[in-house]
């Protein structure tokens, strides 16, 4: 399969103040495949974030090789194209917006690859709409919800066209409205458009949604197979101070008191529908139960 | 018998943004809560419900525009001593609270709150040292700079920096945002562990359902700047669709629970924790024979 980015025994350390060097990642090598949608999890300090660095160049390994559709990161003469091909978003809406007015925070980046102007209103203003913030395209950023401004740094990502959206812990300052938008606008880019999607982020349900699930321990993969395969590893997740959705976690317990339930039920209705199915054999037996 | 008043009390509650400008926007309308000494209540309410704006009014931050704040059945506002007294009685802890972190060491940061009520060195160093321990920091990491620290260890500083004024109501905003699920677990733990030690009154503001799940008694749901909902957890959460209405959610394992309902089997809609749920389906099970 084609892979949008490809990293090969990557290294990457730190060095604090009194001189001591901190291994950040050590011998990862990865693959994201194109048009796939993973999340990736791991414990504050675990290296996801300075991974996600490495996918466009803000960050360049110490050995090893970081290829973005085939280009090799360490070219600067491919800098811009790598940049125009992995775009990132951050936590903090507020540190990424640059404009008094969204649209012309979103024209920024098209802007300054010298994209024509009549061209440039055409991909703002449909980077507007793929987001749904068309309506909000005159307004003042500052005023715009949590969710909102995150959208619009998305749309001001998309409007360069990128193949690969990169995005560090999105909604990590949102509410739960603010995170279901942001949530539905990158499943639907990733589902509609075809651009691949890296999460990364702190909330197991998130993850659980994702085609792919990379769990980062140390600077090391710890973990790499669908939410379903990935999270049956409860004891390993929470070892290395992750967590399970809770779906999962309820299964998890109820297997360990001796009911046959599977541990791979993430999603709400299928989590319900296996609990209904066990109590419902043998045949039809809740016991006319009332409530327990 | 003399009625002893709750430790925090809003009567008619009022407060308007921007007056007079095309921003006039009312934040809390006629919010009447009170709060008893020692319980945990969980603040909920999506963003612009008006939840910060009136934790900033129980310490005297913002004044209101009609209405009463009590403290300990005292009106803050009565004089200026009082409402600087508050400062201190009622402590809050910012959301992103680590931006705040300002001192050369971790420990002269703990101490310029307690310093601030002119407290004497010795009583100082007693608290900073309670409140370093309260939040998990190591004594090694009180001469450290503040920010060598990581995220989640300098939240703690400046978590610790509010307990060391050892105010008899603490209140948190998002105390938990963006810090790892084990991170996030320690918090709590720390929280509800000064809690108990002191019996001091908490009030925790969070988006995370599960979060108020494992630590509040009570919850208070805000909406459109007023009090929509106030009761047991269980019975918030039993309110399902009216708190995604107003754009909140249950936990998952209610979720769940509310699905199983809707297939027909008789379960207490109240469920909101992992333990609460095993407890439910295995009683089911062994009923049905299955030892």
């Amino acid at each position: 399969m084609d892979n949008i980015i490809k990293t090969e025994h990557i290294r990457f350390s730190y060095s604090t103040n009194e001189g001591v060097v901190m291994p950040v990642l050590e011998d990862l090598s990865l693959e994201i495949e194109t048009g796939s949608f993973v999340a990736v999890l791991g414990h504050n300090g675990s290296g996801k974030s300075t991974l996600a660095k490495h996918f466009n160049a803000i960050l360049l390994p110490e050995g090893g090789k970081v290829y973005v559709s085939g280009m090799d990161t360490e070219d600067d003469a491919l800098l811009l194209r790598i940049r125009q091909t992995v775009g990132m978003v951050f936590q903090n809406p507020d540190n990424q917006i640059v404009a008094n007015v969204v649209e012309e925070d979103v024209a920024f980046a098209p802007e300054n690859l010298g994209v024509p102007p009549k061209e440039i209103r055409e991909r703002v203003d449909q980077a507007l709409s793929r987001v749904g913030m068309y309506k909000f395209r005159t307004h003042a950023p500052h005023l715009l919800s949590g969710g909102q401004k995150q959208r619009v740094a998305i749309a001001g990502v998309i409007a360069m066209r990128p193949k690969c959206i990169v995005l560090d812990e999105p909604t990590a300052m949102l509410d739960p409205i603010g995170r279901e938008e942001v949530l539905s606008t990158i499943h639907t880019l990733n589902r509609e458009e075809g651009i691949t999607v890296v999460l990364i982020t702190h909330h197991m349900d998130e993850a659980a949604q994702a085609d792919r699930v990379v769990v980062i321990d140390h600077g090391k993969i710890l973990s790499d197979g669908t939410p379903q395969a990935v999270f049956q590893n409860v004891e390993l997740l929470k070892s290395v101070g992750l967590d399970v959705p809770e779906t999962v976690e309820l299964l998890y317990q109820l297997r360990a008191e001796g009911l046959p339930l599977p541990l791979d039920a993430i999603a709400v209705d299928e989590c319900a529908k296996a609990i209904y199915d066990m109590l419902k054999q043998p045949a039809g037996c809740f016991c006319d139960s009332p409530r327990a | 018998m003399k009625q002893v008043a709750p430790i925090l009390k809003t009567e008619h509650l009022s407060h308007v943004y921007s007056v007079g400008t095309p921003f006039e926007h009312v934040a809390l309308d006629d919010v009447n809560f009170s709060v008893e000494q020692g319980e945990i209540v969980g603040l909920m309410g999506h963003t612009g419900s008006g939840k910060s704006t009136l934790i900033q009014h129980l310490n005297g931050l913002l004044k209101p525009a009609a209405g009463n704040v009590y403290v300990n059945g005292t009106d803050i506002w009565s004089s200026p001593q009082v409402t600087r007294a508050t400062r201190f009685q009622v402590g809050l802890v910012f959301q992103y609270p680590e931006y705040q972190l300002f001192e050369e060491t971790v420990y002269k940061d703990i101490a310029f709150g307690p310093g601030n009520m002119g407290l004497g060195p010795d009583e100082i160093r007693d608290r900073v040292l309670r409140a370093a321990h309260f939040v998990g920091l190591r004594e090694d990491d009180l001469q450290k700079s503040p920010f060598e620290l990581s995220g989640g260890q300098k939240r703690r500083v400046a978590i610790a920096g509010v307990i060391a004024m050892e105010p008899e109501v603490l209140i948190l905003d998002e105390p938990t945002a963006g810090l790892d699920p084990a991170g996030r677990d320690s918090i709590l733990e720390n929280i509800k562990a000064y809690h108990e030690a002191k019996g001091s009154t908490i009030l925790l503001v969070s988006h995370s359902m599960e979060d108020m799940a494992k630590t509040a008694g009570r919850l208070v749901v805000m909406h459109n700047s007023r009090i929509v909902m106030d009761g047991t957890p269980g019975e918030v959460f039993s309110r399902a669709k009216e708190l995604k209405a107003i754009g909140l959610t249950v936990p998952q394992v209610t979720m769940v629970f509310q699905k199983l309902r809707d297939m027909g089997l008789d379960l207490d809609p109240a469920v909101y924790t992992i333990e609460q749920a095993k407890a439910a389906i295995l009683a089911i099970w062994r009923r049905c024979g299955h030892d």
